[in-house]
């Protein structure tokens, strides 16, 4: 029997949790499905906490499951003990909520800086330790060895966070991250929250990924309400998320290449990345697009000259990027620099369930729109682009296609765009559906963001949980760095463009 | 609307800066959005260097801090220590409605609020994110208004 269904006989079924299952397990199927998780059997989506019970989200295939065990005595096994990949997401469950994963290898604080006035924040709310201490990096030694701290606040108009590198000479012998530093408490200050607000905040998780974050928790709230949004709006969405795409992948290629200081690229992607915001702005009135994706639809309908703006966009773009693509491929130099440079291996993609371009530019395929997809996605053409070269210029490559598959997708969008409304009412009944439970995954550049939401008796938000793919990619960086210069940092950094506020919280 | 910002931001900055002043921002818990938008200062379209106005790597080397975010706790003592190592005489702007005063964060455990709580601002641009534009005329207003900077 497949493991997934093996461990959906092994629990109680929550009723009200869709579109997926969710089951509530005792210890020993805890175990269990961190025995197949550590095996490769799934692939671990997220890791939760809603101060009750623990939460492990597991995908294989196109089957989804969610997994909790209540935690009574705020303990539970660790997963990270044989699956590496949940150890972070685990330290962020202690220090949120103070539940102590037993064999945790790593019980270094993660988000907690000790800077808060409190510890355990979303837990028992306890004062905190009396003193300080400097975080213990993890240690390399040996007599040619020397350590460059760089951060939290970088060179560049970049977010903070700050990395510990090991160096023999010019080679970096260890990456060691420390996060955390953007954490602004965004789940604490979305339990509580009226939608409008909470929609507001799951658009700010990160910047520029606010469409596919909007979306994600519009899903997870319309799955939860049972809600059913109106052609239109799920059009609208794709729409949106397309272009957010578009003007990210841009932004990204150039400023890659420009980290290999081939600054022509940076200049044209730049100006390909700020048509893109403009035209967003025609249509949507925003040129980032926040806060246009909402529960129950979208904000606003297209302005009534969009689908022209949006064809002269399309048009630009077809006309403008061939000629860069040849730029960036016969460039020597800068292949010189892109070229096994950053080389991630496939099997770690494939066991952190790597999202988006660093995962597909080293071989897994995984894309949300097409598994488990979601609409308009499953009534649009569309391919996803592989590689299995796994080093920065892969993950070149992928963006480059991915512009092309969008631009396409924009244009099937447009030509086929439904009539009708753009937003149904969250509450259409004036009386709150109960006790629910929703879950979305979606695709942002970056790769899958999932959603978690609890509606509560009265209607109102309980919880809501958002991951943002970088979990599952920033541990990767500290691999792909490995043996590579110092000096290509900045070139591998920027090639996975990993979000730290996303991670942050 | 550009065109006009430009010769008037130009000419301020001709006058009082002599074609020079340097920025150095600061991301002080941000949700990266106003990155976005102050990164498309430096793309063809705003081209801010040919004002004189140039994005510095070091605050030492800077006159101009540009904060953006809610101040988180975790970045506080960046953000001071920032401060303190930027030269007198320094301006410093804070951008987006979240640098105000928090914005839709304030009030978590795990935010100061906005950047005037935790270091002297001398001008704030509002915005969710402030456009390239908006970000143009607040510099415009900087360099306008404050021909004695900070001490």
């Amino acid at each position: 029997m497949p493991f997934l269904s093996a461990l959906t006989d092994r629990g109680r079924r929550i009723e009200a949790h869709r579109l997926w299952p969710r089951i509530v397990v005792d210890v020993a199927t805890w175990r269990q499905a961190i025995v197949g998780l550590a095996a490769g059997e799934a692939t671990l989506l997220g890791l939760w906490c809603d101060g009750e019970a623990v939460h492990m989200g597991l995908i294989a295939g196109a089957k989804i499951l969610v997994i909790s065990l209540p935690v009574p005595k705020r303990r539970y096994p660790s997963v990270g003990l044989s699956h590496a990949p949940a150890l972070r997401l685990e330290r962020m469950i202690r220090d949120l909520y103070g539940l102590e994963p037993e064999g945790l290898p790593d019980v270094r604080p993660w988000i907690d800086h000790g800077r808060w006035g409190i510890s355990q924040p979303l837990g028992a709310r306890r004062p905190p330790p009396a003193t300080g201490s400097a975080y213990p990096f993890l240690e390399a030694e040996g007599p040619p060895l020397h350590q460059i701290p760089v951060g939290p606040v970088h060179a560049g108009i970049i977010e903070p966070g700050h990395f510990r590198f090991t160096a023999n000479g010019e080679t970096v012998v260890r990456l060691e991250e420390r996060l955390g530093y953007v954490h602004k408490g965004i789940e604490g200050l979305m339990a509580g929250a009226p939608p409008e607000r909470a929609a507001r905040l799951a658009g700010r998780v990160s910047g520029d990924s606010t469409v596919a974050y909007a979306i994600a928790f519009a899903q997870a709230m319309e799955a939860a309400l049972e809600i059913k949004v109106p052609r239109r709006a799920i059009w609208l969405r794709a729409l949106m998320a397309e272009l957010e795409r578009l003007a990210n992948h841009f932004g990204d290629i150039g400023a890659i290449c420009n980290d290999a200081s081939f600054s022509l690229m940076h200049a044209h992607c730049g100006a390909l990345r700020e048509r893109v915001l403009r035209a967003s702005e025609a249509c949507f009135g925003h040129r980032l697009m926040m806060d246009r994706v909402v529960p129950g639809g979208t904000a606003v309908d297209l302005e009534f000259d969009a689908t022209a703006v949006i064809r002269k966009l399309i048009d630009t773009v077809r006309r403008s990027f061939p000629e860069l693509i040849e730029l960036y491929d016969e460039t020597a130099s800068l292949q010189d620099r892109t070229v096994g440079t950053g080389f991630l291996h496939s099997a770690l993609a494939r066991q952190y369930g790597a999202g988006g371009y660093i995962g597909r530019a080293s071989g897994r395929s995984f894309d949300a729109r097409r598994t488990p997809g979601y609409a308009p996605y499953d009534e649009l053409k569309f391919e996803i682009p592989v590689r299995k070269e796994g080093d920065v210029d892969a993950r070149i490559w992928i963006r480059i296609r991915e512009v092309e598959q969008s631009l396409a997708l924009i244009e099937q969008i447009i030509n086929r765009l439904p009539e009708g409304s753009i937003r149904s009412e969250l509450d259409p009944a004036g009386k709150a559906k109960g006790n629910c439970e929703g879950l979305s995954l979606v695709e942002g550049f970056r790769g899958d963001i999932l959603a978690w939401v609890r509606v509560d008796n009265d209607g109102i938000l309980a919880h809501a949980h958002l991951r943002d793919p970088s979990w599952f990619q920033w541990p990767l960086l500290e691999a792909a760095i490995e043996g590579n210069i110092v000096a290509d940092f900045p070139l591998c950094n920027k090639s996975f463009n990993c979000s730290y506020s996303g991670h942050d919280l | 609307m550009l065109a006009e910002l430009a010769q008037t931001l130009d000419r301020t900055a001709r006058r009082k800066l002599g074609r020079s002043l340097s920025i150095r921002e600061v991301d002080a818990g941000s949700c990266n959005g106003c990155e976005l938008e102050i990164h498309a200062l430096s793309n063809v379209f705003y081209d801010l260097e040919r004002f004189g106005l140039r994005f510095v790597a070091s605050p030492r080397h800077a006159d101009v801090l540009l904060v953006t975010g809610p101040v988180t706790h975790n970045m506080r003592e960046a953000l001071e220590r920032t401060y303190r190592a930027t030269p007198d005489p320094k301006w410093v702007v804070a951008v987006g409605d979240c640098a105000l005063d928090g914005g839709i964060f304030a009030g978590g455990y795990a935010c100061v609020g906005g950047v005037s709580e935790v270091i002297p601002v001398d001008l704030h641009v509002p915005g969710c994110p402030p456009s390239p534009t908006a970000l143009l005329q607040g510099l415009i207003a900087l360099v306008e208004q404050s021909t004695h900077p900070r001490e």
